[in-house]
């Protein structure tokens, strides 16, 4: 940037660009389940206003999506379903666990739900909580993006 | 109507069919048949004409294990046109928990049967579909069962992807295709 002020150039290296093109837009896929959903949907609107991160876009598609929001209790009958959508998205790819039930079953101990979304899909990150507030939620996105931002290219 | 009224319509028009009326908490009709009567009893509730028993509400089952006889079917009627509300109940033991079905007299009926098979594995002879309903169609057992373990510790079932050759792809598109004509 030392050269003249009119030319409208920044110098960066490709990898750097593609990690904050990657964290700046991240689409979540709707997958809500219960009543995490709802503090999800509050987060994207208005007053929480998640596209100040860039990660409004809610997708209906696992193919134009990037985040998988697991909001809420997995039943094991939904379990196909929830792997069978991670499987349709494209890479790059991550899974946020939001809420206390898709972490670790909540407080559903039971026969009938997965007792945490880990064993059917990769979580990169568990944000605690029941439901957590859209703040949590949006922290848990800002965590996603610094991991983000240190995932190297080769 | 009251309980007692009702009962007596019900056993002039079921002659010959055991009712055992008995007391229940909440004051609506509660009355035992056994399980060889089903067919012809719930036959003549719905037809006769001093009955007409035309809704079928709710099947459902109480599973009293360790007791004998262990299961109690239940069938939630209601007589829209006279509005009587009826509650019939039949024992079945763990050995030979089985019933002819009602999916013939009311088309409601089988999806609440195959609940109840699915959660307490009661058998419902001459079903036209017993398959499971709200479970997955592999699972194991009858959740809903005393005996039946409330934390089974199962890693979750997930699917395949699915991997479709071109030539399946071709014979599926043709096949709805024609079930549309």
């Amino acid at each position: 940037m030392g050269l003249e002020a009119e030319i409208p150039v920044l110098t960066t290296s490709v990898e750097k660009m593609v990690q904050w093109a990657r964290r700046s837009s991240i689409w979540p896929v709707t997958f809500g389940l219960a009543c995490c959903a709802i503090e999800m949907m509050a987060m994207s609107c208005g007053r929480y206003d998640i596209a100040r991160f860039g990660a409004e876009v809610f997708r209906g598609s696992p193919r134009q999506s990037d985040l998988m929001i697991v909001a809420g209790r997995l039943s094991r009958k939904m379990a196909p379903a929830l792997r069978r959508i991670y499987d349709q998205m494209p890479e790059p790819k991550w899974v946020i666990s939001m809420g206390a039930c898709a972490s670790i079953g909540g407080v559903f101990d039971n026969y009938a739900l997965v007792q945490g979304v880990d064993q059917v899909v990769p979580v990169d990150v568990y944000v605690p909580g029941c439901p957590p507030r859209p703040e949590s939620l949006i922290y848990g996105i800002v965590q996603l993006q610094r991991k983000i931002a240190l995932q190297k290219l080769a | 109507m009251d309980s007692t009224a009702l009962v007596a319509l019900m056993q002039e028009a079921l002659a010959g069919v055991h009712l055992e009326r008995v007391a229940s908490r909440d004051l609506q009709t509660t009355v035992y048949i056994a399980r060889d009567d089903v067919p012809a009893v719930m036959l003549a509730m719905r037809d006769r004409p001093e009955l007409r028993f035309s809704v079928l509400a709710e099947v459902t089952a109480v599973d009293f294990w360790p007791r004998e006889p262990r299961f109690e079917l239940i069938y939630l009627l209601i007589s829209l046109e006279h509005r009587f509300r009826v509650r019939l109940k039949v024992p079945l033991s763990s050995d030979s928990a089985r019933v002819a079905t009602v999916s013939h007299v009311w088309p409601s009926a089988n999806w609440l049967e195959r609940e109840v098979w699915d959660l307490f594995g009661i058998v419902f002879d001459g079903h036209p579909d017993p398959r499971r309903l709200l479970l997955p169609e592999d699972w194991e057992g009858f959740p809903l069962r005393k005996d039946y373990p409330v934390q089974i510790r199962m890693t979750p079932r997930v699917t395949e992807p699915i991997q479709v050759t071109a030539e399946e792809f071709r014979t599926n598109v043709e096949k709805d295709r024609l079930a549309r004509k």
